[in-house]
């Protein structure tokens, strides 16, 4: 689904991500850690060309977006993205926020959008809040909102940036467990965490990143419980 | 008792220069001319100074490598357009538009709502982008992200945000251009600061019509002042939970 060779991107003169290599099958839960500073973010951003790669290529379901003339927004319109900060625009209500996007670029008619954002939140137990603003919302509410916002455009595949980093301890649980059900459900998703727990239940496969390289990939059981090199092992030691 | 002198004198001259010949008719002509140029010249300003702002914000956000030539060109262009507007006098520019560019005009109010528009356009510019700038990059990103185009993030997501951040400074600008209306007198444009000197020349004293049009334009001034902070309490009130 997602192929991505000798990825490098460099600010300058700083090197962040330095000749990564990556196949992702549809349906495979790819969970991506690392220290910060490692690159795992940038990594992430450069599959949906939020950063522009200096090196490498990505290929998307056969087309490959790094090439010249494509067109950027169709191919983002199939790939979901969660921030860190959510990201909800304030201008405008929960519903409006879910259903500009497939509005606007033409997937949706304004009354089957409308229909799809209320069915959207009454999955993530949020249905009452459809006329809400952003700012009526806490921390956990937003980010399950940002979740449906991107699931609205039917991706084929969600990136998750960091998606509890910024909220309060008690409201992790309830986004992680909107994240489990869309796993469940069988969507393709990149995620970079530092939910080791997440990463141990849901990744099909764990990545370790560190100084812009993939240091150690496996399924998450053998990644967690026989780390081969000397970095994972460090890293582990401080985060388990 | 030379205060007492002066004081008894002034009523004849107040009479002179407001009442006399209907002449307060004038001042409240000249007056609606000025703020007639003033609105007219803002929105002349505002479109201008949106177009430049977006064209430079545009340029300045494209990906490295993918530069496009004609934004490159039109960013030149708004670049050169703020240097030289900001960079000269708005008196000489009023001269030159008068005495050179439309030398044969004899619209002397539409030359200067011209040289105003164009003058405040070059600062709309800079306060509009600097609206631009202080949305969080966020917001575009997670537009970009959905899919939507460059023009769609900024048309319902960017500049809606900014221009609650604006609102401001762009009630400044509408003062100081408020004001400099009064220079358009030099090109010959009959508003309110030009009566008052017709005024003044014709009774042979200039200090009742001049102080008279400085407490006009304080007025105005104030009033403004005054919607334009209850319009931003308006506005704040939609950020509180």
């Amino acid at each position: 689904m997602i192929d991505v060779r000798n990825l490098s991107k460099a600010f300058g003169d700083h090197v962040v991500l330095d000749g990564i290599d990556q196949h992702i099958s549809p349906g495979e839960k790819v969970v991506v850690i690392g220290p910060s500073g490692s690159g795992k973010s940038t990594f992430l951003r450069c599959l949906n060309l939020l950063e522009t790669p200096t090196g490498g290529t990505i290929t998307f379901q056969g087309q490959e977006i790094t090439g010249p003339r494509v067109d950027i927004d169709r191919i983002r319109q199939q790939m979901g993205m969660v921030f860190q900060h959510f990201n909800l625009f304030p201008n405008m209500t929960i519903r409006r926020n879910i259903t500009l996007a497939p509005v606007r670029t033409g997937l949706m008619k304004h009354a089957e959008a409308d229909e799809a954002a209320l069915s959207l939140l009454r999955r993530v137990g949020l249905e009452e809040k459809a006329e809400a603003y952003p700012n009526q919302l806490s921390g956990g509410q937003k980010q399950r909102v940002a979740i449906v916002r991107a699931l609205a455009m039917r991706p084929k595949v969600m990136l998750f940036d960091e998606p509890t980093s910024a909220l309060d301890p008690e409201m992790v649980g309830e986004v992680l467990e909107v994240m489990k059900d869309l796993a469940h459900e069988g969507m393709t998703m990149v995620v970079v965490t530092h939910e080791m727990g997440f990463a141990r239940e849901v990744g099909s496969r764990v990545v370790f990143m560190d100084g812009g390289v993939i240091v150690e990939e496996d399924e998450p059981s053998a990644l967690f419980a026989h780390p081969k090199s000397e970095r994972l092992r460090s890293f582990l030691a401080k985060v388990l | 008792m030379a205060i007492f002198d002066w004081l008894t004198s002034l009523a004849p001259r107040l009479h002179r220069a407001f009442i006399e010949g209907g002449r307060w008719k004038l001042y409240l002509q000249g007056l609606g001319v000025t703020l007639e140029m003033t609105v007219a010249a803002l929105i002349f300003g505002v479109i201008l100074g949106l177009m430049v702002a977006v064209v430079r914000t545009a340029h300045d956000q494209q990906r490295p490598g993918r530069r496009n030539p004609l934004l490159g060109f039109f960013n030149g262009l708004c670049g050169l357009y703020t240097t030289v507007i900001r960079g000269t006098p708005m008196m000489v520019q009023l001269l030159i538009w008068s005495f050179v560019i439309f030398k044969t005009s004899r619209n002397k109010v539409l030359v200067g709502i011209i040289g105003l528009g164009i003058n405040s356009g070059a600062y709309v510019a800079e306060i509009i982008r600097g609206g631009l700038m202080s949305v969080d990059a966020g917001q575009s990103e997670a537009g970009r992200s959905l899919g939507l185009g460059y023009f769609d993030t900024m048309r319902f997501i960017v500049i809606p945000q900014a221009f609650k951040n604006i609102l401001p400074s762009l009630g400044n600008e509408f003062i100081t251009l408020f004001k400099d209306t009064s220079l358009v007198q030099a090109i010959g444009a009959a508003e309110l600061t030009y009566y008052a000197f017709t005024i003044g020349g014709r009774t042979f004293d200039y200090m009742p019509p001049l102080i008279g049009i400085a407490l006009m334009y304080l007025a105005v001034v104030i009033i403004f002042t005054w919607l334009q902070a209850r319009l931003e309490r308006r506005l704040r009130q939609s950020d509180r939970r």
